[in-house]
């Protein structure tokens, strides 16, 4: 009886550092020297043994994303999670992932992340050309994904994602259906197929880039799902592919407003109904994350109409879609008095659909989900 | 009493730009009446609006002191007027209130279209006009030149004309001295019925409306009973006074010659009407002075909030405009895409233009104008007519006989190696040639009688872009013209937007509805379905564009839980939509309204 009364929490921790910042990186991350790094572990270890002790959570999933996690030193992610598992319960399924980036993993490495308990990586392979990866600012290769690919297999990582992107500049739409295929053949367990999104004030929002038209983006993106498929993988989410079971929890906890941690630079948090989020600037994160309340900066008391709203915007990301009646079991509203309007309307023209107690998009409507999502936030 | 021997009244007219506020602001310095800390840059244009856009919109008049060289003290009326042909009847009063004008010609730039109108126009009142070359040190200034083109396209002597410098204060003595000897004084007679031509009124909260006027004959002070002739409106005097600069002066009584003005606790500018004769109603004129009529408006256009919840603001703004503007006219209409909001009645586009920007800027209003119409007259088979200010309000085909439309005579003065585009572009819009002159080798005027609805469409911008900005233009109406009129109308999505509808003519429907057409196409922003835009007369679609459905937008990012910036993006994304109207399914851009309105883009 004693899983029933706990409370599933996920954790994030932020690694903010890599090799060399990608030109379409827009996340808080960039080089750090060997001293930098250790000095962050060790404030971030800081944060961690000064968190205030939250009672009745299990943590059903712990994510290490970056930056490049998988650049530090083995035994510091180590020390992380043993700290992590003394500070809260761990639920014995929990699923542990690493962010990695090819040319980073060697076999001392991930035995060392096996022995800590790390059960799931998730590869940055972006794509399967040198020539993409060379304009996208990678600083691997094909090749070097490949190695470190088959070395986790070896050291016995039995579920890893990989992650690509379509819409590279230059990039043609069988150019992007070879990438996946090529990806799909080596049979991960997930992969994670995002459209560059060209953000402000990247090295890419200064160039003039030959970016795929949207009609070649449409077909990348509905073929996507069509060339998985055939491989066995199923859409469960806007941008995820997996095969049966091996849907990512600790994303899956996002969409569906599961309570989260995040620990260190910048990190986000989901926490007794309030978002925050830790400070975004290293020096303050450095010397104050002794102190972990003092760093968490933006602290956001949701309302019931905002909490509405997330489980809406966020809840509909899921293939699934959400459910009626969890709706009405959270807030004690019903779904259709509240969004009745919009359902029905996006219902109508075809771009949403329901069954079973499920509202979901069509393939049509997760075309333009964005579109319609923003028109579940209140006026 | 004051002599009337000493008091010159007079007006200075010009073209936009040639200098008219500079030199009335010489000429107060020069007489002395104002420090320097008085004089704001430019006395007479008081508005900041005005300012900006270089004219003048409200006449107004100042009463300065001039010792001449004879030693005599002169008391000068300077009687501003508005300078552009949406309010010509008001220009048409302010000389009538003048004994003579000054006429400032620029240098360099010479006789304009407009300038000549205002001349005639001075002329027609029995003004003398005192022609006065501005600007004369501008690199480009051409006196003689100037000179002879006065004297053979007007008619004036020009020969002693002053040659001045406004913006430098150069010669302005010339200026003062010739207003003494060449403006004859008032004579009126002091001891017969008052007599007194209003010629601006304005609204002041405490004051009532202040009537500013100009005495013919006999004197009015306080206590007086005045009668409007023309309204019959009463009212009994409670101050009179004479025009400083930028204030009110009070005084004992205004006589025979003076221009000053009169305040008698009226709560309406429409009860005082410019044009109108002020008399004493216990002692009345014989006959009022001649000239007086109704201004109404020309040109007619729906506004609307662009946030519905300010409806009750802009009722209020327009309200207080109306105060101090006899000839704006509004009334509350309800459009399908708009909403509720107002079909206003305006002198001209300028007028236009000018309540809107006073909307927005003072009264921080966003609005959504609908296309300018003019009033057309619709002859039913029934025998009925109908004044049409509102396409939307065309009675069925089936039940009209007829239409007919307002028709104007324009003139536009061009530098010749533009005559053949500007000759084009009146050819487009229906205009029938109707001759011209040279003015010298180089400049001609046109002569067009045009349909009002073709000016009021963009007119001036095609003017000035054909002509490199170098065309000028005067109108007048002319009386209404039968037509073949239609209504265009404007569907989007199949759905008739009613606030896009208005009445073109038939021969210009096609080439109208395919533009507005491609112009929407730009503006509408794709959305989740194909949307067709159609140009359509009755039931007969005579264009048709497409806008395409969107067909990607995926937010696929969201890292580490970072909500809130997910949310932003959305909220950003919702935000955009507040900006548009919903049509049916359709949200449309306000701005697509008002985009609508130019499309000449050659």
């Amino acid at each position: 009886m004693r899983e029933k009364t706990l409370m599933p929490l996920e954790i994030y921790v932020h690694i903010p550092f890599c090799i060399r910042k990608c030109d379409y990186c827009d996340f808080l991350s960039g080089p750090g020297d060997r001293t930098r790094q250790e000095a962050y572990i060790k404030a971030l270890l800081h944060e961690i043994r000064s968190l205030p002790h939250i009672p009745n959570h299990e943590v059903v999933s712990l994510f290490f994303g970056g930056g490049t996690p998988s650049l530090l030193d083995a035994c510091l992610i180590e020390e992380i999670i043993s700290n992590l598992k003394e500070k809260f319960l761990f639920s014995p399924e929990a699923e542990i992932s690493l962010e990695a980036n090819p040319g980073t993993l060697m076999k001392e490495k991930l035995k060392v992340y096996r022995k800590a308990g790390v059960n799931r990586l998730s590869i940055g392979l972006q794509s399967a050309d040198n020539e993409e990866l060379n304009a996208l600012g990678r600083i691997h290769t094909f090749e070097e994904f490949l190695e470190g690919y088959f070395l986790a297999r070896e050291e016995g990582f039995f579920n890893i994602n990989v992650d690509l992107m379509c819409a590279i500049p230059g990039q043609s739409y069988e150019g992007w259906i070879r990438n996946l295929r090529t990806a799909a053949e080596l049979k991960p367990e997930h992969i994670s197929a995002y459209s560059l999104i060209i953000e402000e004030g990247t090295p890419f929002a200064q160039r003039k880039l030959e970016l795929p038209d949207e009609d070649t983006e449409y077909r990348m993106y509905e073929d996507t799902e069509k060339v998985l498929r055939e491989y066995g993988f199923h859409q469960y989410e806007i941008s995820n592919y997996a095969k049966n079971g091996f849907e990512c929890l600790h994303n899956l906890g996002y969409w569906k407003r599961t309570e989260y941690l995040g620990l260190g630079l910048g990190a986000a948090s989901l926490l007794a109904g309030m978002r925050f989020s830790n400070t975004r600037d290293m020096e303050e994160y450095l010397a104050c994350s002794r102190n972990a309340e003092q760093i968490r900066k933006d602290v956001q008391l949701l309302t019931k109409r905002e909490e509405m709203e997330e489980f809406m915007f966020l809840g509909l990301r899921m293939t699934k879609g959400i459910r009626e009646g969890d709706f009405m079991a959270c807030f004690g509203v019903s779904l259709r008095e509240r969004y009745g309007a919009v359902l029905d309307k996006y219902r109508k023209t075809g771009f949403m659909e329901y069954e079973d107690g499920y509202w979901r998009f069509t393939r049509k409507g997760i075309h333009v989900s964005n579109v319609i999502l923003a028109e579940f936030l209140a006026e | 009493m004051t002599d009337q021997s000493k008091i010159r009244n007079f007006c200075i007219i010009a073209h936009i730009d040639h200098g008219k506020s500079t030199l009335a602001d010489r000429i107060i310095e020069m007489t002395g009446l104002l420090t320097e800390r008085e004089m704001q840059s430019q006395v007479l244009d008081n508005m900041d609006l005005e300012r900006e856009r270089g004219i003048t919109i409200k006449s107004q008049a100042v009463r300065i002191i001039y010792r001449g060289k004879d030693g005599e003290e002169y008391i000068f009326n300077l009687i501003d007027t508005p300078g552009h042909v949406d309010f010509n009847y008001e220009v048409s009063r302010s000389l009538a209130a003048c004994d003579g004008a000054i006429l400032v010609v620029d240098a360099a730039q010479g006789i304009e279209a407009q300038t000549l109108a205002n001349v005639y126009m001075a002329l027609d009142h029995d003004l003398d006009v005192i022609p006065v070359i501005n600007k004369i040190d501008l690199p480009s200034a051409d006196p003689e030149r100037v000179i002879n083109e006065i004297e053979d396209v007007i008619g004036l002597e020009a020969q002693d004309a002053p040659q001045i410098s406004a913006k430098v204060g150069l010669n302005i003595e010339g200026v003062l001295e010739q207003i003494v000897e060449k403006i004859p004084a008032p004579c009126g007679d002091p001891d017969a019925p008052l007599k007194a031509l209003i010629f601006d009124s304005i609204y002041d909260p405490y004051k009532g409306v202040i009537v500013f006027c100009r005495l013919m004959d006999g004197c009015v002070k306080k206590g007086t009973k005045i009668r409007m002739m023309a309204t019959g409106f009463k009212a009994e005097v409670v101050e009179v006074g004479y025009f400083g600069a930028g204030q009110f002066i009070p005084c004992e009584e205004l006589t025979a010659g003076m221009v000053g003005y009169i305040t008698a606790s009226i709560k309406n500018v429409r009860d005082t009407r410019v044009g109108d004769t002020v008399t004493d109603d216990e002692n009345p004129c014989a006959e009022a002075l001649p000239g007086y009529k109704k201004v109404n408006p020309m040109v007619y256009c729906g506004l609307y909030p662009a946030d519905g919840s300010k409806y009750g603001d802009l009722r209020d703004a327009l309200e207080k405009l109306q105060l101090n503007d006899a000839s704006l006219f509004y009334e509350p209409e309800t459009s399908v895409a708009l909403g509720f909001g107002f079909r206003c009645g305006f002198l001209g586009l300028l007028h236009l233009e000018i309540i809107q920007e006073r909307l927005e800027r003072e009264y921080n209003l966003d609005l959504v104008t609908t296309a300018p119409s003019v009033i057309y007259k619709v002859y039913k088979t029934n025998g009925e007519v109908i004044d049409l200010t509102n396409p939307t309000n065309l009675p069925d085909p089936s039940e009209i006989e007829f239409m007919e439309e307002p028709m104007v005579n324009a003139e536009i003065m061009v530098t010749t190696e533009f005559i053949g585009a500007i000759m084009d572009l009146c050819q487009e819009r229906r205009g029938q040639y109707g001759g011209m002159d040279y003015m010298e080798e180089t400049r001609a005027l046109l002569k067009y009688k045009l349909p009002l609805n073709e000016i009021i469409y963009d007119f001036f911008d095609a003017l000035k872009s054909r002509s490199r900005g170098y065309a000028s233009l005067d109108y007048e109406l002319c009386g209404y013209e039968r037509s073949e009129l239609v209504k265009l109308d404007i569907l989007v999505n199949r759905e008739e937007v009613d606030a896009l509808s208005f009445i073109v003519h038939g021969e210009t429907a096609y080439e109208r509805g395919r533009r507005m057409c491609e112009k929407l196409k730009e503006e509408i922003p794709r959305q989740l379905f194909e949307i067709p835009i159609q140009a359509a007369i009755g039931s007969k679609i005579i264009a048709r564009e497409t806008v395409k459905a969107m067909r990607k937008d995926v937010l696929a990012k969201c890292y580490g839980g970072d909500i809130t910036r997910k949310k932003k993006l959305l909220e950003k994304q919702k935000e955009g939509k507040k900006r548009m109207r919903q049509v049916g399914n359709v949200e449309i851009p306000q701005k697509a309204f008002m985009s609508v309105l130019k499309l000449d883009d050659k």
